[in-house]
């Protein structure tokens, strides 16, 4: 048993200490390379170690194996990059003449604004916010020019629209990246509501496209929004969120002026919590430097003693990979603890209920009738 | 040390237990799996690979496993692993070795993006390879069984692997899918042929394997320079018709054909760029493999010289 528990942690301070200290990974043996790129390809991060060894210049002091595997995670990520990039492109063709204000999320905006967080960032989608009331005028224009809504039945269509932050997925018809346009950052059934005209208030301008992106404490609030308040079961807590975060940091942390403002921005837009979080666990598990007068303002914001110790308990079992050939039931439970909290916090009780009584009648009804339309077996947006 | 030096029943049970490492080419796989008429079939087909010195890094962890509970009875299923996550959907026990291999193939095609992957047969003469571009119907894997079988090397049935450095083409000699009438075609062309047993009812119809010839698994680590690409078609009662291709048609027919053309980008257009200048580019329409071979054998002897 002893023995086991160590190869699990193993697995953890392998990744983490990958993360940490690239420089140290020409001295790894042919074992931990192994496991390296298994937890690195799980986690989406092959890329991104490749990215900080081609940095240091010591991509040639590895083992020509383990080169071919990052070789291989950078051509996949400067095609998907390259795929977002002109994706953006074509919407913003596709919208040119309506007088808007289109702000890039996540990896697009990362990328768009050059930032260090972009590097071997393996991005699928096009996340785009603009304000709700513009968002009628953009979905037409987008489907007047060639891309298409997800076929989602009329009540899952309806429930997107009326409880999400975003609507459903469009895709043109001629490639394959979607575009998710929001309109807040949050679902509207969520007990956090960040005001979105807040967010539109400090948006910074990016060379060569008229898109623009979140100001730097809104950008890093917003990736935290995603690590705490989204993700499934399974997988748990996302990593790569998290390293989103610690690299934002390490990056706007050196703007003049950055620090002070952003607890009370977090604060004014009701997000201290995940703030508090993410400067705790930024730095116990990736080594961010934050100054100690920050955490102890974010601290204002913390949950009552109980509630941080189990927080503290739970996080970095949920977030740290665990040996891929061995079950963690413990790891198991962290995920799913944190999955029901975010659903939690994301979708009142009552609400929820409803919805999935809705769904399961829906469900009985279309297999009492012999020929029913089926179209109640599509996934929602829930 | 080659895998078939292990006793069959030494080699189940380390397959079952720890499992097994072995090498194809550029790719190293683990495989564990407790199907013992699989663990029967694969120290037959896989014995001249080498065994993988361990501990190394390896490219792709599979397993082939039961699948849950439920599907167990009456009719048992198994699935495919890799990492320890489901590939496909589950499949009847019964076709255990197709999976497999296909499962192989999908790890190299997904993981082995460092390359130009060409869906191609490729096969050597005199120091020089001929490609055979994919188009499924069109009798790749029957005109390349019989091929390796009358003194061309095998260097892959299913992979064209492009290494971007110097454009040579690294072998991985799989064995050989053939599909339904083909069996037999080349059960009576070649009988010296090592050719398993045959799999009913796949999702590709009838399928038997040919074993790689034991050379062509010697010389795995030799690559090769391209110097012909032939896109065959078998046409039932046609006369054979070799006609060269014009080399924009050949680049197109190539990038078309390649797996990850647009992942690679540019180093893909370089790579088919150039490949196509140094070849030289055929369409070959046929009947009659013997006509066929006489064909390619004749095309490629002015490479002796």
């Amino acid at each position: 048993m002893p023995d086991r528990f160590c190869q699990k942690r193993h697995a953890a301070r392998l990744l983490i200490g990958a993360l940490r200290q690239p420089a140290d990974l020409p001295h790894l043996s042919p074992a931990d390379w192994d496991l390296l790129l298994r937890l690195a390809r799980h986690t989406q991060l092959l890329g991104r170690l490749e990215a900080d060894l081609a940095q240091l210049a010591l991509l040639d002091r590895i083992p020509e194996r383990a080169g071919n595997h990052l070789r291989a995670a950078r051509n996949l990520v400067a095609h998907r990059q390259t795929r977002l990039t002109w994706e953006a492109d074509r919407v913003v063709w596709a919208l040119r003449g309506l007088d808007l204000h289109i702000v890039a999320l996540k990896g697009v905006a990362y990328m768009l604004a050059g930032l260090p967080a972009a590097r071997g960032r393996l991005a699928v989608d096009v996340d785009l916010l603009v304000p709700q009331e513009q968002i009628a005028a953009v979905e037409q224009r987008l489907l007047e020019r060639g891309w298409m809504g997800a076929q989602l039945d009329p009540y899952d269509d309806q429930y997107y629209r009326e409880w999400m932050h975003e609507i459903p997925a469009l895709r043109h018809r001629e490639r394959e990246t979607e575009v998710d346009i929001h309109h807040r950052i949050l679902p509207r059934t969520s007990r956090l509501q960040p005001d979105p005209a807040l967010l539109f208030q400090q948006t910074r301008a990016v060379p060569d496209s008229p898109i623009r992106v979140l100001g730097p404490q809104d950008m890093i609030l917003h990736a935290l929004v995603h690590l705490f308040h989204e993700g499934d079961p399974k997988e748990g807590l996302r990593l790569r969120d998290l390293v989103d975060v610690a690299d934002l940091l390490r990056h706007f942390g050196q703007e003049p002026g950055f620090w002070e403002t952003l607890v009370p921005r977090a604060e004014q837009l009701q997000l201290g919590r995940p703030l508090h979080y993410g400067l705790v666990f930024s730095r116990q598990l990736l080594g961010t430097e934050i100054p100690d007068a920050v955490l102890q303002q974010a601290q204002s914001s913390a949950p009552s003693w109980l509630v941080q110790r189990a927080m503290g308990w739970l996080v970095p079992r949920a977030i740290l990979p665990t040996h891929p050939d061995q079950s963690d039931p413990i790891a198991a439970l962290a995920r799913w603890a944190l999955y029901l909290r975010a659903h939690w916090l994301r979708m009142p009780p009552g609400l929820l209920f409803q919805h999935l009584a809705r769904k399961a009648w829906r469900r009985v009804q279309a297999a009492l009738q012999p020929q029913g339309s089926g179209s109640s077996d599509k996934p929602s947006g829930s | 040390m080659k895998l078939g030096t292990l006793e069959q029943p030494i080699f189940a049970q380390k397959l079952a237990r720890a499992g097994i490492a072995v090498r194809f080419g550029p790719l190293q796989i683990r495989l564990r799996t407790a199907i013992k008429p699989l663990a029967g079939l694969l120290h037959h087909f896989w014995r001249d690979f080498p065994l993988v010195d361990e501990p190394a890094i390896i490219d792709c962890h599979l397993a082939v496993s039961q699948h849950s509970l439920h599907r167990r009875w009456p009719n048992p299923e198994l699935h495919i692993l890799v990492d320890g996550r489901a590939i496909g959907p589950p499949f009847p026990r019964a076709h255990h070795f197709p999976m497999l291999e296909w499962g192989v193939n999908f790890c190299l095609a997904r993981r082995a993006n460092h390359l130009l992957i060409l869906h191609a047969a490729v096969i050597e003469r005199h120091g020089l390879a001929l490609l055979l571009p994919a188009i499924p119907g069109h009798g790749k894997s029957t005109l390349c069984a019989a091929l390796i079988h009358s003194g061309w090397r095998l260097l892959s049935d299913e992979f064209g692997l492009v290494r971007p450095e110097d454009g040579l083409l690294l072998p991985v000699p799989r064995s050989l899918p053939l599909k339904n009438a083909s069996i037999d075609v080349i059960r009576a062309f070649a009988p010296q042929a090592d050719l398993g047993p045959s799999f009913e009812g796949t999702h590709k119809g009838t399928v038997a394997h040919v074993r790689p010839p034991s050379e062509s698994v010697q010389r795995m680590d030799e690559p090769a320079r391209p110097r012909w690409v032939v896109f065959p078609r078998w046409v039932a009662n046609s006369r054979l018709r070799l006609e060269p291709v014009v080399k924009p048609d050949a680049f197109l027919m190539v990038a078309t054909n390649a797996f990850n053309y647009n992942l690679l980008g540019q180093t893909a257009f370089e790579l088919v760029g150039q490949m196509v200048d140094a070849c030289e580019c055929y369409t070959l329409v046929y009947s009659d493999l013997k006509e066929a071979m006489a064909a390619l054998n004749e095309l490629t002897d002015s490479a002796r010289a």
